[in-house]
């Protein structure tokens, strides 16, 4: 399910050539290189700082940022992953200002515990995506995400709602590709244990399970 | 050795993103051909990542690209990028 990445090379060749342009004084092309990045800066930020106002702010002083340090950019990563790196920055810098981090850690801590026990309930699968209230899932699940732990709220931004893939988001954060799968895996099963009994209570099945006909609207 | 649904339980993530190693998939799928519980719980999991998948259809905040470009611009204008070498 994993989207195709936003860069094709041929894209990626032409941003090559905008930071050259830009670097070698055509400043103003700068505006031309974030514009496809605009809404995923702001949706990363938003995501972590959960605040309209301060997720604008992030994703401004994450631009200028870039474009005074585009110097250093030196294509070993996509610009997208770099771009996105530096807001992620800018937005844990700014949680760490508030000290909110200061209950995240303790989450952290927790990392080692394996021990978790998923929801098991049987009915919300078979729901057909049609008889949902979707907007009423939508705003569960954007609750859901936005209480887990700063680092598993990453995760699964980057991961499940940005679709980047799993060495971008290893690159974006500056952990090993292996700490992503473990920590994506971790995210997902707070957000399953989290959101089913919920999500059954919000749809409920319309006719009892027939057969082994899993994944009915998927 | 079958697998127990703890076990099968680790697996979920990479199981649905279709990464485990072909031996550890089958094993899987040996436990979910007999498990209800854990067949349930793949395909709520599965379902929550379809569902976050189309949050990407956001609204920005009304004017907030021209609020960047607009700050941008000031920068641009009296800027260039730093030299390479200038702080990190």
């Amino acid at each position: 399910m994993n989207r195709p990445s936003p860069l094709d090379p041929r894209e990626t060749a032409s941003e090559q050539e905008l930071i050259a342009s830009i670097l070698a004084g055509e400043r103003e092309n700068f505006h031309l290189l974030i514009r496809p990045y605009e809404q995923q800066l702001y949706r990363t930020a938003f995501a972590l700082v959960k605040n309209e106002a301060e997720a604008e702010d992030v994703v401004q002083d994450a631009v200028l940022k870039a474009y005074r340090k585009l110097a250093s950019f030196r294509g070993d990563s996509k610009f997208s992953t770099w771009l996105i790196a530096i807001t992620l920055n800018e937005a844990r810098g700014r949680l760490r200002k508030e000290s909110r981090a200061a209950f995240d850690s303790l989450d952290e801590q927790r990392e080692q515990n394996r021990d978790y026990t998923p929801a098991a309930l049987t009915d919300w699968r078979e729901v057909p995506l049609a008889a949902l209230e979707r907007q009423e899932i939508r705003a569960l699940i954007q609750q859901a995400i936005a209480e887990l732990p700063e680092t598993y709220r990453e995760i699964i931004t980057l991961r499940d709602v940005e679709q980047v893939s799993v060495n971008d988001t290893a690159s974006m954060l500056g952990i090993s590709v292996a700490l992503v799968k473990v920590r994506l895996h971790r995210a997902r099963m707070m957000l399953q244990k989290r959101l089913v009994p919920h999500l059954r209570l919000v749809a409920k099945p319309e006719r009892k399970r027939m057969g082994f006909g899993r994944l009915s609207w998927l | 050795m079958a697998m127990n649904c703890r076990h099968v339980w680790d697996h979920i993530s990479e199981y649905i993103d279709n990464t485990l190693d072909p031996q550890l998939r089958a094993e899987v799928e040996r436990h979910l051909a007999t498990c209800e519980i854990c067949s349930a719980v793949i395909d709520s999991t599965r379902n929550i990542i379809v569902l976050m998948a189309d949050d990407r259809v956001f609204e920005l905040p009304l004017d907030f690209s021209k609020r960047l470009h607009a700050r941008l611009d000031e920068v641009l204008k009296r800027e260039y990028p730093e030299p390479l070498g200038m702080g990190s």
